[in-house]
């Protein structure tokens, strides 16, 4: 491995490093067991998003639904799922199999999938409307215990971020299936003269956007205990944003599922807590974090002209 | 052609259709066990869709093909695979963002389980260490970071990896475009062992040596069909050229250009700046100039520089000891980079070069445009129904056509040429060199680079680089493969 593309790989580790650094520095006492379980109290159900985003973008697509997929997820999960497990559980498994449904009509009609999700994202956001017209409702219990709680010594956040990762990088990274499944990203062709499936390529990546999506939107909706139908809106952008700054390109297969969870978790930390220390009104979050990737992507691509 | 039982692989009157474009006019094709077959044939004849056929990435449209002597009805990829047919595409057939062992998995579906890593990663630096000993690819090395001649030896290491399935035949399609000399031979030697042991291999190559050294049988294709199947050592390269349809042009090429005043207008001249000789190079009204000498040693830099001084003569200024009087075209040797609009239709892509002239007001006119397209599809033969297609829809030997039409149909009167026939068959080759020649006689000054010392034959006079200034100047009758190769090594000798 060379020099640049070393440097590539730990660009999304060393961006977050520099952002804890400057929370230590304007705030010693956030570096605690309770300062990382507060700040990082959003980051699951971020994290898991954008690994649902990375899925499909490992296959050239892109997932503009996955917000608002969160937020119908999350609204099931505070009226349902608590109500009615299973009747929740059904819907729950229902949208896994919309999503599955959705890669194959892509594959099969080839589509655009921008177009197909920024519809979706709209059927989505009204089922959350329909279900949860005001923010309302209750985490179920069980869900509320998961998510509270707390190992010893290491905040739980950190633990499930690792664990996640871990998983994830496995079934993607290592495993045979997933070199499957990255390699049709990188030359769909090559794939299918080899005999592989594109299509069982297309519908296992976006089951797998599914399952996360609903996981953060389970994950989500324990941190907050109740749902709003527009709860998940951001996740659509933030969760690209993860998998972008955590190394991943939008074509090609190039991905890291490592890499998007430091994404992810950055940004987390980049929106309210550090803005909050530096005084700057919370509205800016957004801001922060845009130029944030724009930073990192600037850096990225001098990493990647020196190195060619 | 459906002989002994022993072939292992039979089609029969196979026909495959591109809307009008018959690739496949119902062939009869077969192999036998331990056979080496040489498929030749011009760009659009027909011997990447047939390899298809027989990948079983592409689905005849009628026909039969028989495998061990039972007739396939549902052929496919999969079904290829089991019974161990394998193929090297032309374009490359790697995933650039996985490893070396990482692509060798995509091809065995039996390599999973525990530590398949490890298992495809001896599997395949195996294979490369006997087909290219010295190779020095790692099979940790992502496919992407590779050049394009290592990317080629994986994939051909590839096909004849082992594991669950049977290895009977091996379709290679131009395996050595991007080798070396001396990779090529290790490449072809290793084919030579394994026909000997019984696998069987179809060849494909512009490279009219290799399939002739190579091969045991050669099947010659056109438009479509196969035309003649013979033992190799009956053929010789004026019976394949011939056979191939491009006799007629030959004795034309060969005939040699024109005879020029010596007083026609000055069109190019340039004083070499390099520490040599100090060459002038000129080129007159109507000659074909041509560039020699080993690949980099500064004839692109010209050809552009020129190009650049071109365009600077249309706004009146001028590069010191450069001069160029009138417009130039630019004919790029690497297509799929510099030359085609990958998106745009074939009458767009040939337009482009033209764009003032086919302005009505402030709109480009359609019909101008088409009738251009049209007439240039006319002179130089593009094989196509409709000029409203794809330009990718076009076989490589054509794309480079509609390129040339570009150039030609231009006002431009000098075209700079960048080894434009790369990959280009020996028949369109034969082609583009009638036209060039016939340009110049209407008064077309050519600069011509080229890797290919029999292009030169072309030229009227040919200069030779080295080290990015001209050494020699060799006229036409004092043209030698022998002075070319001199002058280019000269004075690294001294």
């Amino acid at each position: 491995m060379n020099y640049a593309r070393l440097l590539r790989h730990l660009l999304p580790a060393l961006s977050m490093a520099l952002i804890l650094i400057a929370i230590a520095w304007l705030n010693p006492r956030a570096i605690s067991y309770f300062g990382f379980t507060l700040m990082l109290n959003l980051a699951i159900p971020i994290a898991l998003a954008t690994l649902a985003q990375m899925f499909v973008i490992t296959i050239n697509e892109l997932d503009l639904s996955i917000g608002t997929f969160v937020g119908f997820v999350g609204c099931v999960t505070a009226t349902w799922l608590r109500d009615a497990p299973l009747l929740g559980i059904a819907v729950l498994l229902g949208s896994i199999a919309v999503y599955a449904g959705l890669g194959a009509l892509i594959h099969l009609r080839n589509l655009p999938s921008i177009v197909v999700t920024l519809g979706m994202s709209f059927v989505w956001q009204g089922l959350a409307i329909l279900l949860l017209p005001q923010p309302g409702g209750k985490a179920p219990d069980w869900l509320l215990a998961v998510m509270g709680y707390k190992p010893p010594f290491v905040p739980f956040p950190i633990v499930a971020a690792v664990l996640i990762a871990v998983l994830v990088h496995f079934g993607l990274m290592r495993s045979s299936y997933g070199v499957v499944l990255r390699g049709a990203g990188g030359n769909a062709q090559a794939i299918g003269r080899a005999g592989w499936s594109l299509l069982r390529t297309k519908v296992t990546m976006f089951a797998l956007a599914g399952v996360f999506g609903v996981l953060s939107g389970l994950a989500l909706i324990g941190n907050t205990t109740s749902a709003d139908a527009n709860i998940g809106n951001g996740y659509t952008l933030l969760s690209v944003a993860g998998v972008i700054l955590g190394g991943g390109e939008f074509v090609g297969g190039r991905v890291s599922p490592i890499g998007a969870v430091i994404g992810a978790l950055t940004l987390a930390l980049a929106a309210s807590p550090l803005l909050t220390f530096m005084r700057v009104p919370p509205d800016w979050d957004v801001g922060a974090n845009g130029i944030i990737l724009i930073v990192v992507l600037a850096a990225r691509t001098l990493i990647g002209r020196k190195g060619a | 052609m459906s002989e002994s039982k022993s072939s292992i692989i039979e089609l029969d009157g196979v026909e495959r259709h591109f809307g009008a474009v018959r690739a496949l006019d119902g062939i009869d094709f077969a192999i036998r066990a331990g056979e080496c077959v040489g498929l030749v044939g011009h760009n659009g004849a027909g011997k990447s869709t047939l390899m298809h056929v027989l990948a079983g990435t592409g689905i005849a449209d009628r026909g039969e093909i028989r495998i061990g002597g039972t007739t396939e009805s549902a052929y496919s990829v999969q079904r290829a695979h089991a019974l161990g047919i394998r193929c090297v595409f032309q374009e490359l057939s790697l995933c650039p963002n996985l490893t070396v062992a990482e692509n060798t998995r995509i091809g065995h579906a039996a390599l999973k389980g525990w530590r398949w890593n490890r298992r495809a990663a001896d599997l395949i630096m195996a294979q490369l260490d006997e087909i290219f000993p010295g190779h020095g690819v790692l099979a940790g090395d992502v496919v992407g970071d590779l050049s394009i001649a290592r990317r080629q030896m994986v994939e051909v290491a590839r096909a004849f990896t082992v594991t669950d399935e049977p290895l009977r035949l091996v379709i290679l399609d131009e395996p050595t475009s991007a080798l070396d000399a001396h990779t090529a031979g290790q490449l072809l030697s290793f084919v030579r062992r394994k026909v000997g042991q019984g696998t069987s291999c179809i060849l494909i190559s512009h490279l009219l040596g290799e399939i002739l050294e190579t091969a045991d049988r050669i099947v010659v294709m056109r438009d479509g069909k196969a035309v003649a199947s013979d033992a190799a050592r009956s053929f010789d390269r004026d019976r394949l050229v011939a056979t191939m349809g491009g006799a007629r042009e030959l004795a034309e090429a060969l005939q040699g250009a024109t005879d020029r005043p010596a007083d026609a207008p000055l069109m190019v001249s340039v004083q070499s700046n390099g520490h040599g000789s100090g060459t002038q190079l000129i080129a007159r009204e109507g000659e074909i100039i041509g560039l020699a000498g080993l690949a980099g040693h500064g004839q692109t830099r010209l050809l552009l520089d020129l190009f650049e001084a071109a365009q600077h003569h249309r706004s009146g200024r001028h590069g010191a000891g450069t001069v160029v009087s009138a417009p130039a075209a630019l004919v790029a040797g690497d297509r799929q980079t510099d030359g085609i609009f990958p998106l745009w239709s074939i009458a767009d892509n040939i337009g482009v070069g033209s764009l003032k002239a086919l302005r009505r007001g402030w709109l480009i006119s359609a019909e101008r445009e088409r009738a251009l397209a049209a007439s240039w599809q006319q002179r130089i033969g593009i094989r196509t129904p409709d000029l409203d297609n794809n330009i990718l829809s076009l076989s490589g030997g054509n794309q480079q056509k509609a390129l040339f039409a570009r150039a030609l149909g231009s006002d431009a009167r000098i075209v700079l040429m960048d080894d434009p026939m790369r990959g280009v068959d020996v028949g369109t080759k034969l082609e583009i060199y009638a036209l060039i020649r016939d340009e110049a006689r209407r008064g077309r000054t050519f600069l011509w680079y080229t890797t290919e010392t029999d292009e030169l034959d072309n030229c009227d006079r040919v200069y030779v680089f080295r080290n990015g200034s001209i050494v020699a100047e060799l006229a036409r009758h004092e043209l030698t493969e022998e002075k070319v190769i001199q002058s280019s090594f000269a004075e690294s000798g001294m």
